[in-house]
C-alpha cells in the first residue's frame, strides 16, 4: 500500500515475512533447478585479484530437534583483508578497500547434507563503535528459512583469535562465557585450506547467539 | 584537547527494530515456526561499522530482462496468467528514498505452481514462466516489475490451509542491518484473513501493510493491470550527542 508519514515524519518498517520453503528461487535459482540470469549473485566472493588469506567457512543449521535445516538461506557480509568495509558508509581513515573484493555472498544448505559454505578470505580487524577496542575479525551471517519469521543475524569468530577474541567488544556484551562460544568457528585444515567450523543452532542447548542489530 | 577523532559511530546508525512490527520468532499459527524459534532473547546489538555498511550492487551485473518476469524466461511464447505490473517506492523510516539498492522477488505461476525441485504440487508448471526477478531502485527509490499474478497455493500446516496469492520480496538498504525478505499480498484477496503466515504479525495495521493496491493509474490499457507496494526499510538518526562533542 501506499504509506503516509506519522505527525513526526516517520514510516513504520515494513513487516517481515519467512522467506518460505523456495527462497532459492529468487536469490539461489541454479539451487531450485533452473538457470535463468546470467549471474546469480553471490555465488563467488573472490576472485584471483583479491588480497588476503584464502579461507573456507562452513557449518550446518539445527533446529530444535536437533534436526537439519536443509532449506535454509546464508547470507555473509564481511570485511576485506585489511578490515575495511566495500561501503560508503565505512568512513574509516587510512585503509583503502580491496577492488577485487565485495564483502557479501550468498548460499543454500545443501537439500541432503544440510552443509552451507563459503570460499572466502580471512578479513581483517574493523574498528570499533568510538570509545571501543578493535572489534576481532569477523564475519556476519544472515540465515532465512521457512518457519524462520525474521532473518536471524549472528557473528562468527575465528577459533585462531583467541587474544582478539578475548578483547571483542560484541563478544565482551554476552553476559554468560559459554554462549560467546556459540559464535567461534573450529579451525580446521583441509588439503593445505585453512577451514573454519561453525555449526548454529536455532533453538534449544547450545542455541546460537543472535542479534537484534 | 578535547579527542576529535573521526565519527566511527558512523554517518548514521539505524533507529533500533520496532520488534513489534514483525512476527515474534515462536508463532505456532505457523508449525515450523515451532522449531526454528529461539529460546534465548536476542542480544541487542549498537550498530557498529559491521552493521551500518552493506553490499552495493551494480546496474551492469543485471540482465536487460531481469525485471520482466513476462518475459525473462520465455521459451516459446507467453506466459499463461493475469499480466500486472507490481511498482512502488524503497523508502526508509525517516520517509525518504533509498535509491540504488537492490530488490529481488519470486513467485508461483498463476496455478500456483513453482519452479522448484522440492515442489510437487499436481498443478502444472508453465513452459514460459520461471518466477523470479530483480531489479535495482531508481533515484526516487522507484522499483518496477512486470509478472503473471501468482495463484494460490495449499502447504502442510493446518488441515487445509492455502497461501493468498503473494510474491516474495528481498530487499537489501544500504547497511546490512536493513537486511529484510517479507510477502506481498493483493488487495481483495479472500484468502488473506485465513492465512497462517500472515497471521504470524499480530499487528492487523502492520498486517495490512503488505497489500499492494490495485493501481488502476498504472495501468496499460488493453493490456495489463497493476499493483502498488511501497517497502519501507529501517530508518536511521543522526548522532545527535552521543560521542560527538563537536556538534551534529
Amino acid at each position: 500500500m501506499v504509506l503516509t508519514p506519522d505527525a513526526l515524519g516517520y514510516l513504520p518498517e515494513t513487516p517481515s515475512q519467512t522467506a518460505g520453503p523456495y527462497v532459492h528461487i529468487g536469490l539461489i535459482p541454479r539451487q531450485a533447478g533452473f538457470a535463468i540470469f546470467e549471474a546469480d549473485l553471490g555465488t563467488a566472493l573472490v576472485t584471483p585479484e583479491t588480497k588476503g588469506e584464502r579461507i573456507r567457512v562452513e557449518g550446518r543449521i539445527f533446529d530444535g530437534t536437533g534436526a537439519l535445516v536443509r532449506d535454509a538461506m546464508v547470507e555473509l557480509w564481511q570485511a576485506d583483508a585489511a578490515g575495511r568495509y566495500a561501503s560508503p558508509a565505512d568512513q574509516q581513515g587510512g585503509k583503502d578497500a580491496d577492488p577485487a573484493f565485495r564483502g557479501w555472498g550468498r548460499t543454500g544448505t545443501d537439500f541432503a547434507t544440510g552443509l552451507w559454505f563459503f570460499d572466502t578470505i580471512k578479513p581483517g580487524p574493523v574498528e570499533g563503535r568510538r570509545g571501543h577496542r578493535l572489534m576481532a575479525p569477523h564475519l556476519s551471517l544472515w540465515i532465512t528459512a521457512r518457519g524462520i519469521n525474521l532473518g536471524l543475524h549472528t557473528r562468527l569468530y575465528f577459533g585462531d583469535e583467541e587474544a582478539r577474541n578475548a578483547e571483542d567488544p560484541v563478544l565482551n556484551i554476552i553476559e554468560q562465557p559459554e554462549r560467546r562460544k556459540t559464535l567461534v568457528a573450529r579451525r580446521e585444515e583441509r588439503d593445505g585450506v585453512p577451514t573454519y567450523v561453525l555449526d548454529i543452532r536455532l533453538q534449544g542447548e547450545g542455541e546460537t547467539v543472535f542479534f537484534d542489530i | 584537547m578535547t579527542e576529535r577523532r573521526p565519527d566511527v559511530n558512523h554517518v548514521s546508525e539505524f533507529i533500533p527494530r520496532d520488534m513489534t512490527a514483525h512476527p515474534p520468532s515462536l508463532t505456532p499459527v505457523y508449525k515450523t515456526s515451532v522449531f526454528r524459534s529461539q529460546r534465548f532473547p536476542l542480544l541487542s546489538l549498537q550498530n557498529s561499522l559491521t552493521e551500518v555498511t552493506g553490499p552495493v550492487f551494480g546496474q551492469h551485473e543485471l540482465g536487460p530482462l531481469d525485471n520482466d518476469l513476462f518475459r525473462n524466461f520465455a521459451k516459446d511464447g507467453d506466459p499463461i496468467g493475469e499480466r500486472i505490473i507490481v511498482h512502488g517506492r524503497v523508502l526508509d523510516g525517516n520517509a525518504r528514498p533509498v535509491p540504488g539498492v537492490l530488490v529481488e522477488f519470486w513467485q508461483a505461476n498463476a496455478s500456483g505452481r513453482y519452479r522448484h525441485v522440492n515442489d510437487r504440487y499436481e498443478a502444472p508448471i508453465d513452459p514460459n514462466f520461471g518466477g523470479c526477478g530483480r531489479c535495482l531502485t531508481d533515484a526516487e527509490g522507484r522499483y518496477h516489475f512486470r509478472t503473471v499474478k501468482p495463484g494460490p497455493y495449499p502447504y502442510r500446516n493446518r488441515g487445509n490451509d492455502w497461501r493468498p496469492a503473494h510474491i516474495h520480496l528481498s530487499v537489501f538498504g544500504t547497511g546490512f542491518a536493513q537486511r529484510l525478505i517479507s510477502q506481498m499480498y493483493f488487495e481483495g484477496d479472500p484468502l488473506i484473513p485465513h492465512d497462517s503466515i500472515l497471521a504470524t504479525i499480530p499487528d492487523p495495521a502492520a498486517r495490512e501493510r503488505l497489500v499492494a493496491r490495485l493501481d488502476l493509474g498504472a495501468t496499460i490499457p488493453l493490456h495489463t493491470l497493476a499493483y502498488r507496494w511501497d517497502i519501507v526499510l529501517r530508518g536511521s538518526r543522526s548522532t545527535l550527542f552521543e560521542n560527538r562533542l563537536e556538534g551534529n
